[in-house]
C-alpha cells in the first residue's frame, strides 16, 4: 500500500479514527487554542502597548518563548494533569500566548505617533484612543501574530497525538507503531497537516495583506489630502508675498529626487501617486 | 523530581551527555549547511528584483510546514530510512534555509544607497562590491535571522522523538512512557539553556566578527 492508496482507501476516510474526524479534532484543539490564547494575550497586550509599562518583560517571553520545546511542554502537561483534550488545549494555549502578545505590543508601538498625540489633543479619553486610533492601527499586526501563533498551534497539535490525544498527528504516531507497513498512514498524515497549515496561512495571509492595503490607502488619501492643503496654504502665502513666490515650488519637489538611484524594489517616497495598488 | 534518576544516567550509561551531544550535532548542523547555502541563493533572490517576492512567498510556505510533517516527508524525498537522524538534519536545513533566505535579502535592501555608490565610483567591480561592501552591511540583518534559526532548531530538534529519533527528545518520550516527569524537566532544561547559550555565542561572535555593526549601533 502505498500514499494514494491509503488517501483512496474509503476506509481511512470513515469512522472516528477517519480523515474527517481527525481533521475536525486537529481544528477544534487548534481553534480553541487559539481562541484562548488571544483572549488572554490581546487585552494584555493592549495594555502593555498602550501604558508601554511591562515592555521589556514582553520582548523577554518572546525571545524565551521560541527557546522552549513545544514537545517538552506538552509532554510535562499530559505528564502531570492527565491526557485528553482539556490539558492538550491548555498546553497549545500557552504556547500561542507570546506571539500574538509581542505582536500586540509591536502593533500599538508602530501605530502612528502623530495620530495617537492628535487624538489625545482632541480630548480623547484613553479608552477612546485605544479603541479609535491605536487599535484599528494596531490590527494588521495582530492579526500576523495570530497567524504565527496557529501555526504553531497547528505544528504542535500534530505532536499532540504522542500524548495520546487526537489530530492529524495520530496518522503519525499510530503509522509509526505498525512498523514499516505503516509508512504510508505516516506521510498522509504529514501531507494532511502540511496542507492544512499552508491554507491556514494563506488565508491569514491574505487577511492581513488585506487589512495593511486598506490602512495605506486610507493613510494614503489622507496624506494626500493634507499635501493639496499644504500646496494650496503655500500658494496662497506666495500670491499674497510675490518675494517667497519661488519657494513655493518647495511643496511639489521631486526634481532633485528623482536623481537619485531607486534602491531595487522600491520606489521613493516623493509624495502621493495616483491610483492604488 | 527524582535527582538520584539524573544521577544514575549522568555517571553509568552517559545517556544524557551521549543525547546533548547528539541534540548539538542534529541542531547546529543544519545552520551551517543553510548558513553557507542561503547567502549566495538570497542574493540571487534579491538581484531577481520583481521575482524576489514570489520567491520569498515561496520559502514563507515551506517554512509554515510542521516540522513532524518535514521529518516523516524526506525519507521519500532523499531515499533514507524512518528512523534515520539524517532526516531531520536534511528537514531543519530547509527550514533554515527558508529562514535565512529571508534575512539575507533584507540584508542587501538594508544596505545604503550611498555605501554602493560610494563602492562604484571608487572604480569598485560588480564582485568586489558585493563582496566587500554589500555583503558585510548584510550581516548584521542575516545574524539576526541567525539567532533565531539557531534558537528554535535546537527547541525543534525534540520534535524529532516522535519518530524516534528527537536526541534529548527521547527524554520526553521516556517521561511520558512511564509517567515519570524527572527526564521530561531535565530535557526542557538542558534543551532551553542550549538555545540561550548558543544565542549568546552567536551574539558574541557577531561582536567579534562584525564590529562596525557595534560602531553603527553606537
Amino acid at each position: 500500500m502505498n500514499l494514494f492508496e491509503f488517501l483512496l482507501d474509503p476506509a481511512s476516510w470513515t469512522g472516528p479514527s477517519g480523515i474527517p474526524a481527525r481533521l475536525l479534532q486537529h481544528l477544534l484543539y487548534s481553534g480553541a487554542a487559539v481562541l484562548l490564547a488571544a483572549l488572554v494575550a490581546i487585552p494584555l497586550g493592549v495594555v502593555i502597548g498602550h501604558t508601554r509599562r511591562g515592555d521589556a518583560v514582553a520582548s523577554g517571553l518572546s525571545n524565551a518563548a521560541r527557546a522552549i520545546p513545544t514537545l517538552g511542554l506538552l509532554v510535562l502537561v499530559v505528564t502531570l494533569l492527565g491526557t485528553g483534550a482539556a490539558p492538550v488545549v491548555g498546553a497549545l494555549a500557552v504556547l500561542a500566548v507570546p506571539p500574538v502578545l509581542i505582536n500586540t505590543v509591536a502593533g500599538f508601538r508602530q501605530a502612528d505617533q502623530e495620530a495617537v498625540h492628535a487624538g489625545r489633543a482632541l480630548g480623547m479619553t484613553p479608552w477612546q484612543l485605544v479603541r479609535q486610533v491605536e487599535l484599528p492601527l494596531a490590527t494588521p499586526l495582530i492579526v500576523s501574530g495570530v497567524r504565527s501563533a496557529s501555526l504553531q498551534v497547528i505544528a504542535t497539535a500534530t505532536v499532540a497525538a504522542l500524548a495520546a490525544a487526537g489530530g492529524l498527528g495520530r496518522f503519525v504516531v499510530d503509522g509509526q507503531r505498525l512498523g514499516p507497513e505503516g509508512y504510508p498512514q505516516m506521510l498522509a498524515g504529514a501531507v494532511l497537516v502540511a496542507l492544512l497549515a499552508i491554507v491556514v496561512d494563506l488565508l491569514l495571509g491574505g487577511l492581513s495583506w488585506q487589512l495593511e492595503r486598506r490602512r495605506r490607502h486610507i493613510r494614503r488619501e489622507e496624506r494626500g489630502d493634507l499635501d493639496a492643503l499644504r500646496a494650496g496654504e503655500l500658494a496662497e502665502q506666495a500670491a499674497a508675498r510675490p518675494d517667497t513666490a519661488d519657494r513655493a515650488g518647495d511643496a511639489d519637489r521631486p526634481a532633485d529626487a528623482a536623481t537619485v538611484e531607486v534602491p531595487a524594489g522600491e520606489t521613493p517616497d516623493t509624495g502621493p501617486r495616483p491610483g492604488h495598488r | 523530581m527524582d535527582l538520584d534518576w539524573i544521577g544514575r544516567n549522568l555517571s553509568e550509561g552517559e545517556d544524557i551527555l551521549g543525547l546533548l551531544g547528539l541534540h548539538l550535532v542534529l541542531a547546529l548542523t543544519p545552520v551551517l549547511c543553510a548558513l553557507v547555502l542561503s547567502v549566495p541563493v538570497g542574493y540571487l533572490v534579491h538581484r531577481t528584483r520583481a521575482g524576489a517576492a514570489p520567491l520569498l512567498a515561496l520559502f514563507g510556505i515551506v517554512y509554515s510546514v510542521p516540522s513532524l510533517a518535514l521529518f516523516v516527508a524526506i525519507p521519500v524525498v532523499i531515499g533514507t530510512q524512518i528512523l534515520d537522524p539524517l532526516n531531520i538534519v536534511v528537514a531543519l536545513t530547509v527550514y533554515t534555509l527558508a529562514l535565512l533566505v529571508r534575512s539575507v535579502v533584507d540584508g542587501f535592501r538594508s544596505v545604503p544607497v550611498d555605501a554602493r555608490q560610494a563602492a562604484e565610483s571608487m572604480g569598485m567591480g560588480p564582485v568586489r562590491r558585493v563582496l566587500t561592501v554589500e555583503l558585510p552591511l548584510a550581516m548584521p540583518v542575516v545574524f539576526a535571522g541567525l539567532r533565531v534559526a539557531t534558537v528554535s532548531n535546537i527547541a525543534l530538534v525534540s520534535v524529532g522523538a516522535v519518530i524516534g529519533s528527537g536526541a534529548l527528545g527521547q527524554l520526553f518520550d521516556l517521561g511520558l512512557r512511564q509517567a515519570f516527569y524527572t527526564p521530561i524537566i531535565v530535557g526542557i532544561v538542558l534543551i532551553v539553556a542550549l538555545a540561550l547559550l548558543f544565542d549568546g555565542v552567536i551574539l558574541m561572535l557577531q561582536r567579534v566578527l562584525l564590529p562596525w555593526y557595534r560602531k553603527a549601533a553606537a
